[in-house]
């Protein structure tokens, strides 16, 4: 005698017009998480060891014996806890990301693969040279592939970011002038450094940190560099110029040539901070346009993981003036196969010695020629022209609503708004880049650069299809007409659907809280 | 009460002169969040940087509007940088100065002045 | 292009919608004669077989520390991550997230950045550290320049101990701006001879410990001596499991502490990418470089964390920023914190005794060893031993062997006069087998 299931149950849902707020605060897939330190986990640990045969007696009072105050979590309970904290996180691989400046571009996970191989990222920095031999290699085709794509001679590999390049790029040119009787403690320095009033805060940082005064260069109305203010800047005391193209309103500076043959004439030297090379990777070459330094950052242009914040790399390419000049240590290939140079001998009065410890950003060099190789050299054209394309569509299918910064002529890779639009509707840009993070979006770069008023930076990248495209200039152009029409708590209360609403930045500010205290009282070890 | 063009005020007293920012400027700075007075006994020139207010988004170097020597930072400052906001031109002064040459004072802009001024920005 | 999206038809449609006629008048403002056509000279697309076909090669001819008896040490240090730091690194939202400054759909990363900084200085005994700098190189450099801010003194005494790459790492940078450093000759008890160099216009005295030749060291003799002369101690810290075993830099004294983190949750990636540890004291929070994250609430109350007293940093302070640093070590700092709570306390202290055990163990297979002095008397895991003859050649000949031996200090200063030095560290990755063939092949050797 078999049995059926005879009892059924329903299957279409109930009209429930009310939407009762949780018992718990739970909100579906949406977890809420403790700190570490509040679960109580202090003798707790998700690591299986052998049991130690001593207790560290033979180190007599060095040994530390308070308790340190780190609370350990068992696997299961780890893996939950960063995978609620990861269901905060906006991504990429969630939705587009248009950061302006930052080329949010896709991740690929070959990448990923490639740094993982043994091979890459069990070997240690010290080896014998005899036993690195791959990775020695892979170094010299990186830098043979970031040469190619400039047009410039040598590259510094190991700077860990762009504003570590800039470190590099503006210390090579001192050591330069320095060797030319024109260094700063000279009787004829060079000691000032031009920078557009449009640049990326890093610039005038690096500059004035290596021992420049930095003296800004006016911007035309047409947000390029004013070449006349320029001209009249560049003299026998100017070390060098530091000008982004294209530049941070995304702007190519048609004038490039001029700028860098009055900069060369004047002595000094050109760097170019490469940050928007996605633009014109594999159509321009900095060499042809005079570039003496240009820092790469391999987290935009070349793909590897932005990753919360980090890790970056920043190797510099240098002209043939600036290649004496760059740091210890660097890759040479000959008969013998790859050697790495550690120490500037015959140089030693040129280089300005090491920038951090080690040969730099392996992993990412890993990834980047990765990607470039996946790439090859008809890929990375159709990278800069389809990225170009991308911003140049979505300023045309907004500029009607929002008003462009420089709405005469096309822009590069990246679409730069100003607040013009938003005159009179009491919702600014900070209010606007909330309210996209209720729409799904993770907002554009906003307040910079600084000379525009309000501005909004939007940068899609070429790895946007046309349909996530629409998708986002859909919601864009509904947000604008909201905020034209007076809809104007949808954006003041921004955001209300994200995992927190707007945060007290101010309180963060004033009374600092910087780390998890333990409570009065308790044993644990905490300052 | 006198204004420069950086956006200082300076109330003179005998020849003691208090320093701060406009309301203006501390709207534009958005909510204060640490303030760095100077010493007493600095010296400092008219134009100087004297002192920086700093907001969550915004730092901005505060201009000595007349030469002189400090003679009293604004301490409050340090446990309530809010006062800035609350009162910009009166509780939340910077600095007391004691003026090296008062004719200084007289050759800044007075609050109409002033106010023109803004309205041309 | 399994990258590119757009298709032939998406492209026509979008440059219509732009009123250009072609992809070139897109580019009309790049002038004529940098305008280049066709494609540069490299090789073109390549499918992802074809791409781990041309890197496996590459990959192949290094050899793997796991693939051999490993003694290598000197500033990066093998060790075992548990499955789950690599894996939970990849999710999406942590690999291709960016920097949290929209805080409302960032609390992921800014939560365990905040519990990283707890952790940072709680093991390093401090009371507050930032969300990380580079790697331990450049954190010892911003930490001098540091401590030339805060004391307004222009010369940094540099123990002999310290990591040589440390020490010409931090000189590139602190000279260009016109920072003095002494630097003491180097020593496995270089320690002994700092005190006697402090002088009224020091701003900072360096030490490493353990330091490069593995001598563990209570600094605090020196941090009190720094402190009555108005200057500051920096401890740099190049093994991070050492702070499992040993007294920490804070309870010795320590105003900054420089540190790698490497060694916890990250592999030895040929030198980088690594995070650098950065802590100090209460009352110098607003000279530190770097991000940090604090805690807030939102507009109902809700807690939440943001990054904070961004007005030290470049994009706000540009010429007057504290440093020029924009980057930290993001999925790197994500590793160390999520590797630290798989340890926890109780983890941490038994990796750092087997560490410790296991050094202790190879040091007495090398003593062994007729014509092998051992140098260092007090290490965590790694120590100094003098051979007979020229390291780097004995360590080039028992690679031959297939033996990774150690790294000889003259690779790190060849000026130094120490050739015969070599410096050998061990962990809980290194077996009884490795000693044993470390110890044959050694002995084969000299």
């Amino acid at each position: 005698m078999s049995t059926m299931n005879t009892v059924g149950r329903p299957t279409t849902p109930n009209k429930v017009e009310s939407k009762p707020a949780t018992l718990t605060g739970g909100r579906g897939l949406l977890q809420d998480e403790h700190l570490i330190f509040e679960s109580d986990g202090w003798g707790k640990t998700g690591v299986d060891l052998p049991e130690p045969k001593g207790n560290g007696a033979d180190l007599g009072e060095l040994v530390r014996k308070d308790p340190i105050g780190l609370p350990g979590l068992s696997e299961p309970e780890a893996m939950r806890h960063y995978v609620r904290l990861s269901q905060k996180n906006h991504a990429i691989d969630l939705a587009i990301y248009p950061l302006g400046s930052c080329t949010m571009k896709h991740n690929p996970r070959l990448n990923e693969k490639m740094a993982r191989l043994p091979g890459f990222s069990d070997i240690h920095p010290l080896q014998p040279q005899s036993t690195v031999q791959g990775a020695l290699e892979l170094m010299d085709q990186l830098a043979h592939w970031l040469k190619t794509l400039t047009g410039m001679p040598a590259v510094a590999l190991s700077p860990k970011a762009g504003a570590h390049g800039e470190l590099c790029g503006l210390m090579a040119i001192r050591a330069a002038h320095r060797a030319a009787g024109q260094g700063l403690r000279s009787e004829n320095p060079r000691n000032k450094v031009l920078v557009p009033t449009s640049a990326h805060g890093t610039n005038p940082a690096t500059a004035a940190f290596v021992g420049y005064t930095v003296v800004e260069v006016a911007q035309t109305d047409d947000g390029r560099v004013d070449v006349a203010d320029l001209a009249a800047k560049l003299g026998p005391d100017v070390a060098a110029i530091m000008v982004t193209n294209p530049n941070t309103c995304g702007l190519f500076e048609r004038d490039i040539l001029e700028i860098s043959r009055l900069t060369h004439e004047a002595g000094a030297y050109f760097y170019c901070d490469g940050a928007n090379f996605n633009a014109i990777v594999g159509r321009v070459r900095p060499g042809d346009l005079g570039v003496d330094a240009m820092h790469i950052n391999l987290h935009k242009t070349f793909s590897t993981p932005h990753g919360g914040g980090g890790p970056g790399a920043g190797p510099v390419v240098l002209s043939e003036a600036l290649a004496p000049f760059a740091p210890a240590p660097w890759v040479v290939s000959g008969e013998g196969g790859f050697k790495l140079v550690e120490f500037a001998e015959g140089q030693a009065e040129q280089a300005f010695g090491r920038l951090c410890a080690f040969q730099g950003q392996m992993g990412m060099y890993v990834r980047a020629l990765s990607y470039m190789m996946s790439h090859g050299s008809d890929g990375l054209r159709q990278v800069a022209e389809d990225a170009v394309l991308n911003a140049n569509y979505i300023k045309a299918r907004l500029q009607d609503l929002m008003s462009p910064a420089f709405p005469e002529g096309p822009c590069m890779h990246e679409a730069l708004f100003d607040d013009e639009w938003l005159k009179g509707t009491e919702v600014t840009t900070l209010d606007f880049a909330k309210a996209m993070i209720d729409e799904g979006f993770h907002p554009m770069t906003m307040y910079f650069p600084l000379v525009v008023h309000g501005a909004m930076l939007i940068e899609p990248t070429e790895t946007e299809s046309k349909q996530e495209l629409d998708r986002f200039i859909a919601a864009m152009r509904a947000l604008a007409e909201a905020a034209k029409a007076g809809d104007v708590d949808r954006f003041k209360g921004a955001p209300f659907h994200a995992p927190l609403k707007r945060l007290d930045e101010t309180r963060a500010a004033r009374q600092p809280v910087l780390r998890w205290t333990a409570p009065e009282g308790s044993n644990i070890a905490a300052e | 009460m006198r204004f420069t063009k950086d956006h200082e005020w300076v109330r003179l007293e005998g020849d003691v002169a208090t320093v701060g920012i406009s309301k203006h400027a501390a709207e534009a700075l958005g909510d204060v969040v640490f303030v760095e007075t100077p010493e007493a006994g600095k010296s400092v020139s008219q134009g100087d940087s004297f002192a920086v207010v700093e907001s969550v988004k915004a730092a901005s170097d505060v201009y000595a509007p007349v030469s002189g020597e400090v003679v009293e930072g604004n301490a409050a400052l340090a446990s309530a940088p809010e006062t800035v906001n609350a009162d910009p031109e009166g509780e939340g002064w910077f600095a007391k100065i004691k003026v090296s040459d008062a004719s200084q004072v007289d050759a800044l802009m007075d609050r109409a002045a002033y106010d023109a001024f803004l309205a041309t920005l | 292009m399994r990258y590119l999206p757009l298709t032939p038809d998406d492209r026509s449609a979008m440059l219509a919608a732009t009123g250009a006629k072609s992809i070139d008048d897109l580019f009309v403002d790049v002038p004529q004669a940098a305008r280049r056509e066709g494609f540069v000279d490299l090789p073109r697309v390549a499918g992802e077989l074809e791409v781990e076909r041309t890197l496996g090669a590459m990959a192949a001819k290094n050899t793997a520390a796991g693939s051999v008896p490993f003694f290598c040490g000197a500033g990066a240090y093998r060790h075992h991550v548990p499955a789950t730091v690599d894996h939970v690194i990849q999710r999406s939202e942590f690999l291709t997230s960016y920097t949290p400054y929209q805080p409302e759909i960032a609390q992921g990363t800014l939560q365990y950045l905040y519990e990283f900084q707890t952790q940072v200085a709680n093991l390093t005994g401090m009371p507050v550290a930032n969300a990380s700098l580079y790697d331990g190189s450049t954190a010892m450099a911003e930490g001098v320049l540091m401590a030339t801010r805060v004391t307004r003194r222009n010369k940094a005494v540099i123990s002999g101990g310290v990591h040589p790459h440390y020490v010409a790492a931090t000189e590139t940078v602190v000279h260009a701006v016109g920072v003095e450093t002494e630097v003491l000759a180097a020593a496995v008890d270089a320690e002994a001879d700092v005190i006697g160099q402090i002088g009224p216009d020091t701003a900072c005295v360096v030490v490493q410990t353990p330091n490069v030749f593995g001598t563990a060291t209570d600094v605090t003799k020196i941090a009190e001596a720094a402190h009555a002369a108005g200057a500051l101690l920096i401890v740099v810290v190049t093994e991070a499991v050492s702070m499992g075993l040993l007294k920490s830099p804070g309870e010795m004294g320590a105003d900054i502490v420089a540190a790698e983190g490497q060694s916890i949750g990250n592999a030895l990636n040929f030198g980088g990418p690594y995070v650098g540890l950065f802590a100090c004291r209460e009352k110098l929070i607003r000279q530190m470089p770097g991000r940090l994250c604090g805690e807030t609430v939102d507009a109902d109350g809700a807690r939440g964390f943001v990054l904070t007293l961004s007005t030290r940093e470049q994009h706000i302070r540009r010429d007057k920023a504290t440093s020029n640093i924009c980057t930290n070590s993001g999925l790197c700092t994500l590793a160390f914190t999520i590797h630290m709570s798989l340890l926890g306390e109780t983890g941490l202290r038994k990796l750092a005794l087997l560490n410790h055990e296991t050094a202790l163990a190879t040091r007495d297979a090398l003593a062994a060893i007729p014509g092998v002095e051992v140098l260092t008397p007090r290490f965590f895991n790694e120590f100094a031993v003098r051979l007979p003859t020229n390291a780097t050649q004995v360590v080039d000949a028992l690679a031959a062997k297939g033996v990774l031996a150690g790294v000889p200090y003259g690779r790190l200063a060849p000026a130094a006069g120490m050739d015969d030095i070599l410096l050998v560290a061990a962990t809980e990755t290194t077996t009884e087998a490795h000693i044993a063939a470390l110890k044959t092949a050694l002995a084969e050797v000299l």
